[in-house]
């Protein structure tokens, strides 16, 4: 068999992709900044990449965009972990409920594809134009995969694995931690990640809506003063924040579900 | 025979245990008066053609299904739901993904309160009976089928069951692995005297291991018959081999043959029904 025959391995091939991917993403950004120096593109509506990356740095030292940053994730923070308390609980009740299941899990549904954005003039009458109608937002949002999801998760527990508490006398609390608490763990787990992407989407927004708190209102004060250097590159700060914020998620995931 | 289960030396007495189920074609009795026993020590198999009710049964014994009419009772106690003395082992691996083996095999002493330290050691102990050593800080999905079975079975052990009631433990397993753990089902009650309660519908597992077994009919699940087995013990998968166990074999495989036949032509007459009302 000759070199050229030799089949790329898993590990050689995963390489390569990742080179095409970033090679793929530096070729776009060169075309787009020659466009736009050519003068096919207009630099007041897409300003060229090589600015974009240059207002990086003003954002940290004149933005205070870390600031802002630790304020987005401390709302995010907060509305993941109410909707990780009150999502399972209500999960786990609507299982357990069969009535409350049938007559809200349509409604539930109905609500994760919601732009429930749309609502936040109800909240910033609620609880004003301040950080608890952002988390309220993140919150709404949130609640609707984690709520499915947990009853998925504890629907879906095997028979067998419940008929091995029976067989072990378990009460119906035992019953509950021990078998289908944590076999079901794996399946809320999706939702409480589905639940948190969808909180810093519509914590973000509304930040930038309600012109209050952390990236959401950089951006929108970028915006307002027409620079537009820093609002693209605040927002792909904000793009990047989110794709580390889901990798490190599906870390997290991978290392709560068992081996299969 | 001595009228009194206790003169005969029983543990687990079944009396005229009938199982109905509501079917959308009717009524259905999946299990009519079966009455038998188990005595202390012996390893009893229950086998039957697919349909026969071998597995209501299980879930009868193992107080998993209580609407049932008849009795069961355990060293001369009714019982109406599980029972401590009654240690169960499933068809379907039923190993908890997200415990160790350690952990798996402990979690019956968990729930009784023991010690962390006492617990790991006597799970040990189970786990080494069950020849799984090495194993112990492993997750059951780093192991194959018949190791999980055996995690199962260890599970099991650890809460030191007086009846230890299997419902076709090795039916997912290749043939080897099955008789390979057979001898090691074999090798441990031996060693333990553990009253043993088998359903399978496998005839070559049932006479390697039991010393009496209870042919079922097909639907509804009768007794049929009930054949001693005289081989000697100690017995491993060897034993498959003689001729002796060849006889034992055609002789239940004759009580069978037509049960299963019968089971089998239900079956398709069951299909077309379905598809002319499909039409």
């Amino acid at each position: 068999m000759t070199t050229a025959d030799t089949p790329l391995v898993a590990s050689d091939r995963d390489s390569v992709a990742r080179l095409v991917g970033f090679g793929t993403f530096v070729a776009s950004l060169l075309v787009t900044e020659a466009v736009i120096r050519i003068g096919w593109l207009n630099r007041f509506i897409v300003p060229p990449p090589s600015e974009i990356v240059a207002s990086f740095g003003r954002l940290f030292t004149e933005e205070h965009i870390a600031y802002r940053f630790f304020f987005t994730a401390g709302e995010c923070l907060i509305a993941g972990i109410m909707v990780t308390i009150c999502g399972i609980a209500i999960g786990v009740l609507m299982q357990r409920y069969k009535l409350l299941q049938r007559s809200c899990e349509t409604w539930v549904a109905a609500f994760a594809s919601a732009p429930l954005v749309l609502t936040y003039p109800l909240f910033m009458v609620i609880f004003g134009r301040n950080a608890w109608t952002i988390i309220m937002m993140g919150f709404l949002s949130a609640l609707p995969p984690v709520i499915l999801k947990t009853i998925e998760g504890i629907s879906g527990t095997r028979k067998v694995l419940v008929n091995v508490g029976r067989s072990f006398n378990l009460t119906a609390t035992q019953q509950f931690w021990k078998i289908l608490f944590p076999a079901a763990l794996p399946t809320i787990f999706v939702g409480i990640r589905l639940g948190l992407i969808f909180a810093l989407i519509n914590v973000v927004g509304t930040e930038f809506l309600i012109n209050f708190g952390g990236l959401g209102q950089l951006i929108n004060d970028l915006a307002e003063r027409y620079d537009l250097a820093g609002t693209y590159a605040a927002i792909c700060f904000v793009i990047l924040v989110s794709v580390l914020f889901f990798m490190a998620l599906e870390k997290a995931e991978r290392w709560l579900r068992p081996v299969d | 025979m001595p009228p009194d289960p206790v003169a005969r030396n029983a543990i687990l007495v079944a009396e005229d245990i009938i199982v109905r189920f509501d079917t959308p074609e009717g009524p259905l009795t999946a299990v009519d008066n079966v009455s038998f026993e188990v005595r202390q020590g012996e390893f009893l198999s229950v086998i039957g053609p697919s349909g026969c009710g071998k597995s209501t049964l299980f879930n009868v014994i193992g107080g998993l299904l209580s609407s049932h009419e008849g009795i069961v009772s355990v060293a001369g106690e009714t019982i109406s739901g599980p029972h401590k003395s009654i240690g169960m082992v499933f068809q379907e691996e039923s190993t908890f993904p997200w415990r160790t083996v350690t952990d798996n095999v402990a979690f019956p002493l968990e729930l009784v309160g023991m010690s962390k330290a006492k617990r790991v050691e006597r799970a040990r102990h189970f786990i080494s009976l069950v020849g799984l050593d090495g194993f112990e800080n492993r997750y059951p999905g780093e192991l194959s089928g018949g190791m999980r079975q055996r995690v199962s079975l260890a599970r099991t052990l650890a809460c030191e069951p007086s009846i230890l009631l299997m419902d076709e433990p090795f039916a997912a397993l290749d043939e080897q692995t099955r008789l390979l753990l057979g001898d090691k089902v074999l090798q441990i009650q031996q060693q333990l005297k553990q009253t043993t309660l088998l359903i399978t519908h496998n005839i070559t597992e049932a006479v390697q291991m039991s010393d009496r077994i209870l042919v079922m009919t097909y639907r509804p699940g009768k007794l049929k018959r009930v054949v001693e087995i005289n081989l000697p013990r100690p017995r491993t998968s060897e034993i498959v081999g003689s001729e002796t166990f060849g006889r034992y074999v055609a002789q239940i495989w004759n009580d069978l043959r037509e049960e299963a036949n019968r089971g089998m032509r239900d079956e398709e007459q069951n299909a077309l029904r379905q598809e002319e009302q499909a039409l």
